[in-house]
């Protein structure tokens, strides 16, 4: 292999990097890449201004891509659009319900591996805040369970509780309480 | 292992001196209390009377509920000192007692109170006091003389010249929440911020000394146990472990905090020590563990678990060991804490009508319900054992409430702005 085909090895394996990077250790690594990669410009005679004109890429990938979103149906996709896991009175028991929800969004923590999700616990206004602050982390834990069950790795999940100090509704009543009962999915990275 | 301790200077406690209460609303007995005559102190000095003591005391001796103090436009007289009572004045309105006094300018921000105590039938002097204060202080000398009047004539010290904390949420049309974690007399006068924060704060504890506040706060996006000085304003997180860290407690020689942390995976509760931070384990088990509290004489701790299937109190040797069930009577039996003197507990309670507070009594091993509403949380006794604090609510908004031990008067502080809740009633050294 000659050094040219090297350098362009490295380039190509760097602009890879960089687009799919998520976690520090990976950034890091396309940071080297990426610099690795202007090296190789430079050694194949490339002006880097040179690049701003473009060139076409044809779309030839989404098509495919939706055919099988298609395919997976409505319903998984209704399912991750329910971001928030609702529970009975003093209970961290998972509905069947929700059990469906969850294994959606198990799914999709499985094929986005670099995702990472925080399970914020609730609980309604009725009884003493520190039991509330304990039950919101019991439910919190309940969620993260079954996650795991279906295969997320622990280290993609984090939990809080924040008791009864951040309702979701603000009335004293069955419906106010039913909407705080709940835990959280929140993505992030 | 142990985490790091950050030491912040916040916000200075800022004074805000009697703008906190609006208006305090005594809901009293049928059963009448003491009547009492507190005659308008004599003011001598330049401009109005920097305060008005008759109804600092007036206000203290009402809430309490043992004491009827009568309305001065029945007063025949008004004397001020002990030669110009005529008893027969006082005899009429059938006061038991009479308070007369002075308050007099002494000096830049200098005043002198003079204050007797007078039982009407024996026609005697009971007690008499004079102090010199500032400004600042007089109505502390207020709740002072209340205290006394109170010990003089029913044999138990007043808590009146004591201080509460609380928790105040309000709302800003540009942050949003914020919630301020406040100290004021027991009435609700001369409150001061000591933290004021866009996350929850809840559970502030009072060191036995009075020196000291332990609360939990959500500022670093999770629970975690500070410690705050109440003069300095100094703070620092004693507890930042994986999980809760919450329901702070102090022991009664305030050496050590009692605390709930989830660090093993659930919630349990633990002994740390101030000084060396060592830990101790003192529940296992798989259930809810949460909110403990120390026996006045320090050898027990209660707390909250729902190993039973419902949340009830257990008790358990401060120095670990195996607990055991306090509360049978009723589905939700929480937050409790220890009377004074050790004979009662005082919780949050639920016999089917709603959250109420009640007095669980060792003795008889019952629960006797104290408030009448709905949402009633957070309960502790004054340092007297006489009036349970609590939080609330009134007309869609969380206020404080006291209620006499036995249930019989109670009164609603109505603060002026935000939810107040979370009370907690100061020990009485300051």
């Amino acid at each position: 292999m000659s050094l040219k085909t090297k350098l362009i090895l490295v380039a190509l394996f760097g602009l890879v990097l960089a687009g799919c990077s998520t976690t520090e250790e990976e950034i890091n690594a396309a940071e080297v890449a990426d610099t690795a990669a202007e090296a190789g410009a430079t050694a194949l005679g490339v002006e880097s201004k040179e690049g701003t004109i473009g060139e076409v890429l044809e779309d030839d990938e989404t098509a495919d891509a939706a055919s099988e979103d298609a395919a997976e149906g409505q319903a998984g996709e209704d399912l991750l659009a329910l971001r928030v896991i609702y529970f009975e009175y003093d209970s961290a028991d998972i509905t069947a319900e929700s059990q469906a929800i969850l294994e959606a969004h198990a799914s999709n923590l499985i094929i986005n591996p670099g995702i990472r999700l925080t399970l914020e616990g609730h609980a309604d206004e009725r009884g003493t805040r520190e039991y509330n602050l304990a039950l919101g982390e019991r439910r919190a834990k309940s969620v993260s369970r079954v996650l795991q069950v279906l295969g997320v790795g622990e280290g993609t999940i984090q939990t809080v509780s924040y008791g009864e100090e951040r309702p979701a509704a603000l009335g004293h009543d069955d419906s106010a309480w039913g909407m705080n009962r709940r835990v959280e999915l929140l993505y992030g990275n | 292992m142990w985490s790091r301790v950050l030491i912040t200077v916040i916000l200075l406690a800022v004074a805000s001196p009697a703008r906190a209460v609006l208006t305090i609303e005594i809901n009293k007995g049928i059963e009448a209390g003491i009547p009492i005559a507190v005659v308008p102190f004599q003011w001598s000095g330049e401009g109005v009377q920097p305060a008005n003591l008759r109804e600092v005391i007036s206000l203290d001796l009402n809430r309490s509920g043992r004491f009827e103090s009568l309305p001065k436009r029945d007063f025949l007289s008004r004397p001020h000192s002990l030669t110009e009572i005529r008893f027969k004045d006082w005899r009429l309105l059938k006061a038991e007692a009479l308070v007369i006094g002075k308050l007099r300018s002494i000096g830049p921000d200098q005043f002198e109170v003079r204050f007797r105590l007078i039982d009407v039938f024996k026609q005697k002097q009971m007690v008499g006091y004079v102090w010199k204060v500032s400004r600042s202080k007089l109505r502390s000398i207020g709740h002072k003389i209340a205290d006394i009047i109170h010990k003089e004539l029913t044999g138990l010290r007043g808590a009146f010249d004591t201080r509460i904390a609380y928790i105040t949420v309000v709302k800003t049309p540009s942050q949003g929440l914020r919630y301020l974690l406040q100290i004021a007399d027991s009435d609700g006068f001369n409150e001061k911020t000591m933290l004021d924060s866009n996350e929850p704060i809840l559970s502030p504890s009072w060191s036995p000394d009075g020196r000291i506040l332990a609360y939990v706060s959500f500022e670093g996006g999770r629970s975690t146990v500070w410690l705050q000085n109440i003069k300095s304003g100094k703070r620092a997180e004693i507890a930042s472990f994986e999980g809760i860290n919450s329901a702070p407690a102090w022991s009664p020689n305030g050496k050590k905090l009692a605390m709930t942390l989830s660090r093993d995976g659930n919630p349990e509760v633990y002994v740390m020590t101030i000084l060396g931070k060592k830990l101790q384990r003192i529940t296992r088990h798989t259930a809810i563990d949460t909110e403990p509290a120390w026996s006045p004489d320090g050898r027990y701790l209660v707390f909250t678990s729902d190993r039973g299937g419902k949340p009830q109190i257990y008790r358990v040797l401060a120095s670990g060991g195996r607990p055991e069930r306090i509360t049978f009577q009723g589905k939700y039996n929480a937050g409790a804490s220890y009377s004074p003197d050790g004979s009662q507990l005082v919780l949050v309670t639920n016999q089917g009508k709603g959250y109420r507070i009640a007095i669980y009594d060792f003795a008889s091993r019952s629960i006797m319900e104290l408030t009448r509403s709905q949402l009633d949380e957070s309960p502790s006794f004054a340092p007297n054992g006489g009036m349970v604090l609590y939080a609330t609510d009134s007309q869609n908004r969380g206020v404080l409430s006291a209620v006499s031990a036995d249930g019989r008067v109670s009164n609603l502080l109505k603060f002026r702005e935000g939810d107040v809740r979370e009370p907690d009633w100061a020990p009485y050294n300051r």
